[in-house]
């Protein structure tokens, strides 16, 4: 019985194979029309910062080449005024 | 040709409030006197800083957009150098975006003061996404 339960449906698993479906990023700035970063908006900012305050790579946020530019100008204008910290632990 | 230029500057938190109207009234001055033209002031009154300057952990911050000539930059720039009450300044160029997002702040703003919490919504519908990207940042590690 076993036998033949594993000729019909070939290979067995004990758990099903998970298939991961990754959502597809996309740059919030384009899709939302926004055309300049602002330094002063803080709060704003904080989402393209990992818990140490470190600027996250567009891998990860999937921001455009060009928006990400703004953004890396704009959080570093806003470290500079002290509305973000340089280093920090637990930002968020 | 005039250009449209964006300054903060952060005064120490010792200032009193007459003071701290002084400081900012001699930077409006120092703007007018030089050509320039002040296009709007916002005070963002005191604030904590993220990290101590000069070992102060609040200061007063306030923000200014002004019309002038490129040269003028410098000497405002100086002019903050040498200021005691100054802890830190920035001044940015602003371009043609940046220009139509000032104004779009500066309705947004005066519409927040007449009505409250109009401000805060024009950010929200971004939020949501977020909260998914830092799920799949998590994955990638």
């Amino acid at each position: 019985m076993a036998q033949n339960d594993s000729q019909n449906t070939g290979i067995r698993y004990l758990n099903p194979p998970t298939v991961e479906v990754r959502k597809k990023k996309y740059c919030r700035f384009k899709k939302a029309g926004i055309k300049y970063v602002d330094y002063k908006d803080p709060e704003f900012l904080k989402k393209f910062l990992n818990e140490q305050g470190k600027i996250l790579p567009r891998r990860i946020t999937g921001t455009s080449l060009k928006f990400q530019r703004k953004v890396a100008q704009a959080v570093k204008r806003a470290r500079s005024l002290a509305l973000l910290p340089y280093v920090t632990d637990l930002l968020k | 040709m005039l250009k449209q230029y964006e300054t903060v500057f952060i005064a120490t938190p010792v200032l009193s409030e007459q003071q701290m109207k002084e400081a900012v009234a001699k930077y409006t001055q120092l703007i007018k006197d030089n050509g320039g033209e002040v296009v709007y002031e916002e005070d963002w009154g005191l604030r904590q800083l993220a990290y101590p300057i000069q070992h102060k952990t609040s200061g007063f911050y306030y923000l200014i957009q002004f019309k002038s000539e490129p040269t003028f930059v410098e000497v405002l720039e100086t002019q903050y150098y040498r200021d005691e009450r100054i802890i830190r300044y920035l001044t940015v160029a602003l371009d043609k975006d940046a220009v139509e997002y000032a104004e779009r702040r500066r309705q947004n703003r005066s519409k927040a003061a007449a009505a409250p919490k109009a401000e805060a919504v024009k950010e929200e519908p971004v939020q949501p996404v977020q909260e998914e990207e830092e799920t799949n940042e998590e994955n990638n590690d």
